[in-house]
């Protein structure tokens, strides 16, 4: 499957998605996912930073901008491959839908 | 903002082997929350049950509201999983909507049960949305004559039976336990056997066999009929040690660790550093700990969940012994790793939180025999050089 910048995400309803302690947790809802006992899966901090913007109306170019705006100074290009990158593997996880 | 494309954005991880918090843990871990007394089970051995159609009970338990209350605040502290128990939780009408509530906040359950209410419904919706947590189910015997002349319910085999056959065939995990009573002490074997044949078992089950007394002091009359089937501290022992070289392996780890005089503080166990809800919105410090000076209602304080781990519970946790048995024997007894007593146990028994439970000391007393950090006759308490002794295993 192909993300484009234009596209728009969201959540999947198939996990509940927690922030406790500065971390966000993901846990999984239905079954497929991670159906073994105590496995919970976690954001690195730049996953932790898109997935914050990725709220079902802003598209992936708007969350590139997003985060330009505050991360300056950053290596071109960086942002962009790892929105690309986290919503690629959120998708194929189900983690996250297109909104 | 450092790029991530050397590695996954994703981590899986497993709760307690891999660390999950990098800035400092949560208020709250887990929560065990009773969701009743009752039972449709009526166990002879049973420290907690109700009858299943105990009205009084039931009106004063919580209401589906205060639980979902409980569950959401308790995600709001920060835990991470749930834990159902009874009583019997499955017979409460409400279960697999608070199951579901649980669930949706992002908790993870799980469930204590006798598996007689698993109906083809209940484990359709634990296939499809899995607890996260091993179901664990308690078993009396493995016949008919064994399993019911425990829980003393005609139909209670055939329903166990039904329950764990539709765990089985919708894939939901699960794993077993033992009450060692007279039935299954002679079906060991056959339960472990059958336990082995369990997708979710990857060790030998787990038995309870000493039991406690009536946690709410409520019958005489059940507590005598509990302490008729209590393993005799001979016998105990012998069960525990049935597999000997895999005991003595665990307990030389176990007593190096753990081994040691607790002092006059009550509290040396892990009690107060959680919370358990009970049926009526009460949160006592561990699970069997009912002593009303120890419990803080939510009826009463609607914040009551963190006043109790951040002001009632750490408070407790300072409370000292005063009772002078205790301060003689307890206190400077190197047997506490071994011994289960501890204050919820003590009032249990003798409705104060620092009185020798005569039953566990002589238990403990029995397996440090065994184990040869005691000759017979000797008393731990009395032993000043308990090191040496605890290096001899």
């Amino acid at each position: 499957m192909s993300i484009a910048l234009e596209d728009v995400y969201k959540p999947s309803d198939d996990v509940v998605a927690r922030e406790i302690e500065g971390e966000i947790i993901i846990v999984p809802l239905v079954a497929g996912i991670g159906d073994m006992e105590d496995e919970l899966f976690t954001l690195n901090d730049t996953g932790k930073a898109i997935w914050d913007q990725l709220d079902g109306r802003r598209s992936l170019a708007g969350v590139v901008a997003a985060i330009e705006t505050e991360f300056e100074g950053s290596e071109d290009g960086a942002i962009e491959r790892d929105v690309l990158g986290l919503v690629a593997e959120l998708v194929q996880r189900r983690m996250l839908v297109a909104a | 903002m450092a790029s991530s494309d050397e590695m996954s954005y994703v981590t899986r991880r497993k709760v307690g082997e891999q660390p999950l918090w990098r800035h400092g843990k949560p208020l709250l871990g887990r929560i065990d929350v009773e969701l009743t007394e009752r039972c449709d089970n009526d166990c002879v051995h049973c420290c907690i049950c109700l009858p299943e159609h105990d009205e009084g009970a039931e009106r004063r338990e919580m209401s589906t509201s205060e639980v979902q209350a409980v569950l959401t605040e308790a995600a709001a502290l920060g835990a991470l999983s749930v834990r159902f128990t009874g009583g019997e939780p499955l017979i409460r009408e409400d279960f697999e909507e608070l199951y579901l509530f649980a669930r949706r906040l992002g908790l993870k359950v799980m469930l204590f049960t006798n598996a007689r209410g698993v109906t083809p419904q209940l484990a359709d919706l634990l296939a499809r949305v899995p607890p996260l947590e091993l179901v664990e189910v308690s078993v009396y015997g493995m016949s008919e004559e064994t399993y019911e002349a425990a829980t003393r319910r005609r139909g209670s085999y055939e329903e166990f039976r039904r329950g764990v056959a539709l765990l089985l065939d919708r894939g939901v995990r699960f794993v077993v336990k033992g009450a060692l009573l007279p039935g299954l002490a002679g079906e060991v074997a056959e339960f472990e056997e059958w336990a082995a044949t369990l997708p979710a078992m990857t060790k030998p089950p787990g038995y309870s066999m000493f039991f406690d007394l009536r946690g709410r002091r409520d019958s005489e009359l059940r507590n005598r009929a509990i302490c008729g089937v209590r393993l005799s501290p001979t016998h105990g022992v012998a069960f525990l040690t049935r597999d000997r070289e895999r005991y003595l392996k665990g307990m030389r780890e176990f007593c190096t660790r753990f081994m040691r005089p607790p002092g006059d503080v009550l509290f040396s166990c892990g009690a107060g550093h959680g919370a358990c809800i009970d049926a009526y919105g009460d949160v006592q410090p561990c699970l069997p700990m009912r002593a009303p000076e120890t419990v803080v209602s939510l009826r009463e304080r609607p914040d009551g969940l963190r006043y109790a781990l951040t002001e009632a519970f750490p408070r407790l946790r300072e409370t000292k012994a005063t009772n002078p048995e205790y301060l003689r024997r307890c206190a400077v007894c190197f047997l506490k790793g071994l011994c289960e007593q501890c204050p919820a146990k003590s009032w249990a028994e003798s409705g104060t939180l620092d009185t020798p439970v005569e039953y566990l000391c002589e238990v403990a007393h029995e397996q440090a025999r065994d184990l040869g950090l005691l000759e017979p006759g000797e008393s731990a308490w009395q032993i000043e050089d308990w090191k040496a002794r605890v290096e001899r295993i």
